[in-house]
């Protein structure tokens, strides 16, 4: 198949609004070279499902122009569906199929045939170590197992562009970790394109050559995971209350003490940047302790993810997934 | 045609499910095969009163009793859609360039496979309990079809219904509400020339009854053909209809997504 030619994505000011007003995306941009991996990280609701719908042709955006593989999404829907593979967050699994049956209904829809399609379901049931449990129903595979088929069935075509939409949600950590060493492995040998979006930090690190941070529907931040990183001056501190505390004391405490900045305060934690963590720890400690507020924890670390996310959205990770239970879930 | 072909191959997936679990056809059978053999015992003797064309029950009832299972069986088939967009396969198909027609008829097909064999049955079961026709070569092939264009119709309907309301407890409801006043709407159990006048009037839009009426009518001996083709083209017209609704819903789901 010619499909290595243009295998690339490019998103310009998507905009989508769900009937009932929840803003799913507000001008997300973000280009993906061809043959690389790139992550759209963000929490739920922060619209990475919605910018896969848009991508892979399942649903329109109400403003912006998408581009996969050269063309055009909205325009030209069905040739784009020829040349890329989408894992869904969702398994989409008949588990009252085999997993043979499964691959097979799959490539039958692209069109493949006989001994040629017979042959890529030997290769890819072998590829994902599936081959033994192939003709048994599905209903009796594992989470990983099933996950590993929907890559399979993703794969069928031998797609230019594959999407994963948050593929190891839900997962075990033993099969999370299996199903990392197959997308590394994907993504090195094979020269597809890969866009992931997932809501781990570690996720995002560990297999994708460029990061985009998504918060609100928008683009906030892009780059390698290590670029990221390292436009990070100074550790990451973080102090731990066992109850919920006055932002303003917090605050006026913390900006006493030298050498710190970025200071986040939230409910039961303060998060901050030092030049220099192990020897700022003790003064803020005591400038706590001076203004009368009890700290539970310290940690000092390198910068992660999780710090450019919080020092991009003014917001720390876990905040913002368990601020959004709102409108509809899962988008 | 790709339509074509993907709609086969859809109707096997869902008939290689069904294969899976064939006590699903005995399951499905033991409701109709209880009305056939208590209502049967049940109203014997109401031949005897004028209206029914033949002096056995039993031969009156069977093709009312295949066309009440062809009924359910349609009716309850959007549960299995609700399933299917539960587990996102669905949506999983919506992503293939596989024909989007053919995801609805491959439903629509294995059902009229899986429930044309089950009127089988229940045309064998009649027999052994004493059934007899005047033209049984003409009149039960016709039957069949009558059978198939009925789950046809109400499967395109209950999967149209599934599409909007997406919850099985509707279905459930719906389902409930509607098809058992269907069967009692219609000259299933009693001649309709016996009915009173309202409900003779209400049977008369009642796809049940065109259905049923063709197939007793296509039995007779001396079949009137203008009878039986009306109804069936009636039918037939509904079933195309109920299709085109199945679609429409269809297409406002895959806006919906």
């Amino acid at each position: 198949m010619e499909s290595q030619a243009v295998a690339a994505i490019r998103a310009e000011g998507l905009k989508k609004t769900y009937p009932g007003g929840v803003k799913a995306l507000d001008g997300l941009s973000f280009a993906v070279a061809p043959g690389t991996v790139y992550a759209l990280l963000g929490p739920n609701g922060a619209g990475k499902s919605t910018a896969v719908k848009v991508l892979t042709t399942l649903t329109q955006a109400d403003a912006g122009e998408a581009v996969v593989a050269g063309l055009d999404v909205r325009r030209r829907g069905a040739e784009v569906r020829r040349m890329i593979g989408c894992v869904a967050q969702k398994s989409g699994v008949d588990a009252n199929a085999t997993g043979r049956e499964n691959l097979r209904l799959q490539g039958r829809f692209y069109g493949m045939r006989g001994v040629e399609l017979e042959r890529r379901i030997d290769e890819l049931l072998a590829r994902f170590r599936l081959a033994e449990f192939a003709d048994k129903i599905s209903r009796t595979f594992s989470g990983g197992m099933q996950r590993k088929l929907d890559i399979a069935m993703g794969l069928i075509h031998r797609p230019a562009v594959l999407f994963l939409d948050e593929p190891t949600t839900g997962l075990d950590p033993e099969a999370r970790s299996s199903l990392w060493n197959e997308i590394s492995w994907l993504a090195g040998e094979s020269g597809i394109t890969i866009l992931l979006t997932t809501h781990y930090l570690e996720e995002a690190d560990k297999l994708a050559g460029r990061v985009g941070i998504v918060d609100r529907g928008r683009l906030v931040a892009e780059g390698t995971p290590e670029g990221l990183k390292s436009e990070l001056q100074g550790d990451a501190v973080q102090v731990e209350f066992g109850e919920p505390q006055k932002e303003a004391a917090v605050r006026a405490a913390l900006e006493r003490v030298a050498g710190i900045g970025e200071i986040v305060v939230e409910s039961q934690a303060v998060h901050a940047r030092a030049q220099h963590g192990a020897s700022a720890a003790p003064a803020i400690l005591s400038a706590l302790d001076q203004a009368g507020l009890r700290a539970m924890a310290v940690r000092i670390a390198r910068p992660s993810l999780d710090d450019v996310y919080l020092h991009y959205t003014g917001r720390s990770f876990q905040e913002a997934d368990a601020q959004l239970p709102m409108a509809g879930g899962k988008r | 045609m790709k339509l074509i072909r993907d709609s086969l191959y859809m109707t096997q997936r869902h008939l290689m499910a069904l294969w899976r679990q064939p006590f699903w056809i005995v399951f499905m059978l033991v409701q109709p095969v209880i009305w056939l053999a208590l209502y049967g015992q049940l109203f014997r003797r109401v031949v005897e009163l004028p209206g029914f064309h033949t002096t056995s029950y039993v031969s009156f009832l069977m093709p009312g009793v295949v066309v009440t299972n062809a009924l359910f069986a349609g009716g309850w088939q959007g549960m299995g859609i609700i399933a299917d967009l539960e587990r996102g396969i669905i949506d999983r198909f919506l992503l293939t360039p596989v024909s989007r027609p053919a995801i609805i008829a491959g439903r629509i097909l294995s059902l009229c496979v899986g429930g044309g064999v089950q009127s089988l049955i229940l045309i064998g079961l009649g027999f052994v309990m004493g059934a007899r026709y005047g033209s049984p070569w003409i009149g039960l092939p016709l039957l069949v079809a009558a059978s198939m264009l009925m789950m046809a119709a109400f499967g395109a309907l209950s999967n149209a219904m599934a599409l909007m309301v997406r919850k099985e407890e509707s279905v459930i409801g719906a389902s409930n509400m509607l098809l058992l006043p269907m069967t009692f709407l219609s000259p299933i159990y009693m001649a309709k020339a016996l009915m009173p006048e309202w409900m003779q009037k209400a049977a008369m839009a009642n796809p049940v009854t065109w259905a049923v009426e063709s197939g007793r009518e296509a039995l007779e001996a001396a079949p009137d053909w203008g009878r039986v083709i009306v109804r069936l083209m009636t039918l037939g017209a509904f079933t195309v209809l109920s299709l085109w609704v199945a679609t429409r819903a269809f297409r406002a789901y895959q806006r919906s997504v």
